[in-house]
């Protein structure tokens, strides 16, 4: 192949040493990137071990999760009982790892399903203007105007309160902060010169917006999910203080909580309350963790 | 020679709320197989607007193409359809920025944006489309081309983006390359690279090139034709010999006027009295007369055609030159 200007090259190489190196492979960068952040790894590390506690309950447990003992209710924590016991005797421990099942599921199903569909939403509004972005932004006003709480309750006690069902109202429900994010992300990004030079070469509009655009939003979209991971755990708590969350005898962070939510339980047993509420404490400030040490890995402006 | 690229009476116009804004307003230029064409003229004259109403990528709405035929190789681009539109560029005609630090996406490989275009216009597999890809970067100056690939923009200088720029324009050896003032951003030695480049390239590839600029300097130094714009019409066409010798109109004199020369000891640069006007405001007549030195009362109500003159060797748009008996 013949080269038009060798030496000028040559000259640049000079002026700018680093080009020398040859350059890490991606995957390498990524890591490298994401171990400097002490925090996101202490968060990994501590979800990575709640994710395979939950997964491996069965194995782990020393009860089944619900095996009542009505002579050993309300039991401090001990060898046999490692976490306690709670109101019906039942083993805290198992019913924590076995709650982890269920909440986690909840929480990273509706946020990835609220994520899909907020970047969908808001891409197509930003992307394409006009018309498109005032009849889907009208919509998400209308969405974000219906008080989220009451459109959970409602849709719930028509559908029951299933895992799936759960996890559908949730994703429902919270697209819409997203799909407004990534709208304004695409409204900045889609008037960028490199949008206009990729249109010059012919690309379509689809490949524009998810393999130009969406990489270079997707900063504050992570951040976005990570926050989002916290307010389901939250809600789906919350749901089940209300009694409309997963159904006892099935166990999960929100309904323990909300079992422990009780006068004389939390004087007598303070572990009760605090073991589910400490793991959900942990778990949503890990996924923040993570999702800051994310964004940072993931922009490449930021190599080095 | 045959024409590559021909318009005829273009017009591009922009629809604001109040008032139809002619940006590009009646506008025919020729372009010759590997022939390099200067589009010159001062900001606000409708130079970009043209190139990008050839690129059928004009901002719609509020912009539309309103009249005119653009014809590619006897194809007229304004009937095409979006898709129709999509496989012509970047593989026919292909567009180079001003701006290289940011033409190219911070987020995406060199490699990952020049594959992009090769496997979608060439149907090349990833691996064929990365072999070429590190072809094109070699052949626009770069030693190690291989470790470039999977470099990510921000690690190159301005100079080095622009030829990267370069490589994925003519990636898909395009008839045409538009590049709208290519060399502005640039350093004044980084400039003659990337024009040397661009002359070497369409010598090769045989690949016409529309330069767009405001600088008769780089226009001296590659085109073969020139064109003047003003207020979104052609007021001059000729080689660009024949223009740096003796222009005609009223305003290529002023701008070969305002360039800062050595040899003349000025204290103060000359320039052109007034402003472009905006579309809305254009003058009745000639729309240079009210800043032209020249004018006469004809030129304030009559708007002049553009006249063949020198036996039809070169175009000028004014009452000066040509038939005077021919008016609009």
């Amino acid at each position: 192949m013949s080269q038009v200007n060798p030496e000028i090259s040559q000259k640049e190489l000079e002026l700018n040493p680093n080009l020398m190196e040859k350059p890490d492979t991606l995957t390498k960068i990524f890591i490298r990137k994401f171990m400097k952040n002490k925090l996101a790894v202490v968060g990994a590390i501590f979800l990575l071990a709640i994710v395979l506690i939950s997964i491996l309950a069965p194995i782990i447990s020393p009860h089944p999760y619900d095996q009542q003992n009505l002579l050993a209710k309300l039991q401090p924590p001990s060898a046999d009982y490692w976490l306690g016991t709670d109101r019906y005797g039942r083993d805290i421990f198992t019913r924590l790892i076995y709650g982890g099942r269920v909440s986690l599921l909840v929480a990273f199903g509706s946020v990835l399903g609220a994520i899909v569909i907020g970047i969908t939403v808001g891409a197509l509004a930003g992307y394409f203007g006009g018309i498109v972005d005032a009849v889907l932004m009208r919509f998400v006003d209308v969405i974000i105007s219906i008080p989220s709480i009451f459109l959970l309750i409602t849709i719930v006690t028509i559908f029951g309160s299933s895992l799936q069902n759960l996890i559908i109202v949730f994703a429902l429900t919270s697209w819409t902060g997203t799909a407004r994010l990534v709208r304004g992300e695409f409204l900045s990004l889609r008037s960028r010169e490199f949008v206009l030079a990729s249109k010059t070469v012919g690309t379509k509009s689809y490949k524009i917006i998810f393999t130009h655009i969406l990489p270079n939003a997707m900063g504050p979209i992570i951040v976005a999910a990570t926050l989002l991971v916290g307010g389901v755990i939250l809600s789906e708590a919350a749901l089940s203080y209300l009694g409309l969350g997963i159904q006892p005898p099935t166990a999960s962070w929100g309904n323990m909580l909300q079992d422990a939510q009780n006068y004389t339980v939390m004087l007598t047993a303070p572990w009760y309350p605090f073991f589910p509420g400490f793991l959900i404490l942990l778990t949503v400030l890990s996924v923040n963790f993570i999702g800051d040490g994310l964004r940072d890995a993931l922009d490449p402006k930021t190599l080095e | 020679m045959t024409a590559l690229l021909e318009l005829k009476n273009l017009k591009t116009h922009f629809m604001k709320k109040k008032a139809n804004i002619p940006a590009v307003d009646g506008v025919d230029l020729t372009i010759q197989k590997g022939e390099t064409v200067a589009l010159v003229g001062e900001s606000g004259s409708g130079k970009s607007i043209t190139s990008l109403s050839i690129m059928r990528l004009i901002p719609s709405p509020p912009g539309k193409i309103v009249d005119g035929q653009i014809l590619f190789n006897g194809q007229d681009l304004v009937t095409l359809t979006d898709d129709q539109m999509c496989k012509i560029r970047g593989n026919d005609i292909s567009m180079i920025f001003q701006e290289p630090m940011t033409s190219l996406n911070p987020v995406l490989t060199i490699g990952e944006q020049i594959i992009e275009v090769l496997m979608y216009h060439q149907k090349l597999n990833k691996s064929q489309a990365r072999t070429k890809a590190v072809e094109m970067l070699e052949l626009v100056g770069f030693s190690r081309a291989k470790a470039l690939v999977d470099e990510y923009p921000h690690r190159l200088s301005g100079g080095m983006r622009q030829r990267v720029m370069i490589a994925i324009a003519m990636s898909c050896n395009p008839k045409l390359l538009i590049a709208d003032e290519p060399t502005t951003a640039l350093d004044v030695t980084i400039q003659a690279q990337i024009l040397d480049l661009m002359k070497d390239l369409s010598k090769k590839y045989d690949t016409s090139i529309l330069l767009i600029t405001h600088d008769l300097g780089v226009v001296s130094e590659v085109a073969d034709k020139v064109v003047v714009m003003y207020c979104g019409q052609v007021v001059e066409e000729a080689m660009v010999e024949d223009l740096f010798d003796e222009p005609l109109h009223p305003y290529t004199i002023g701008l070969m006027g305002s360039i800062p020369s050595l040899d003349d000891d000025l204290d103060r640069l000359q320039s052109i009295e007034g402003n472009v006007p905006p579309p809305e405001h254009f003058p009745q007549g000639c729309r240079f007369a009210p800043r032209c030195p020249h004018a006469f009362d004809k030129c304030r109500s009559a708007l002049p055609a553009l006249m063949d003159v020198e036996g039809g060797s070169r175009k000028v748009r004014c009452f000066l030159h040509g038939d005077k008996e021919a008016t609009s």
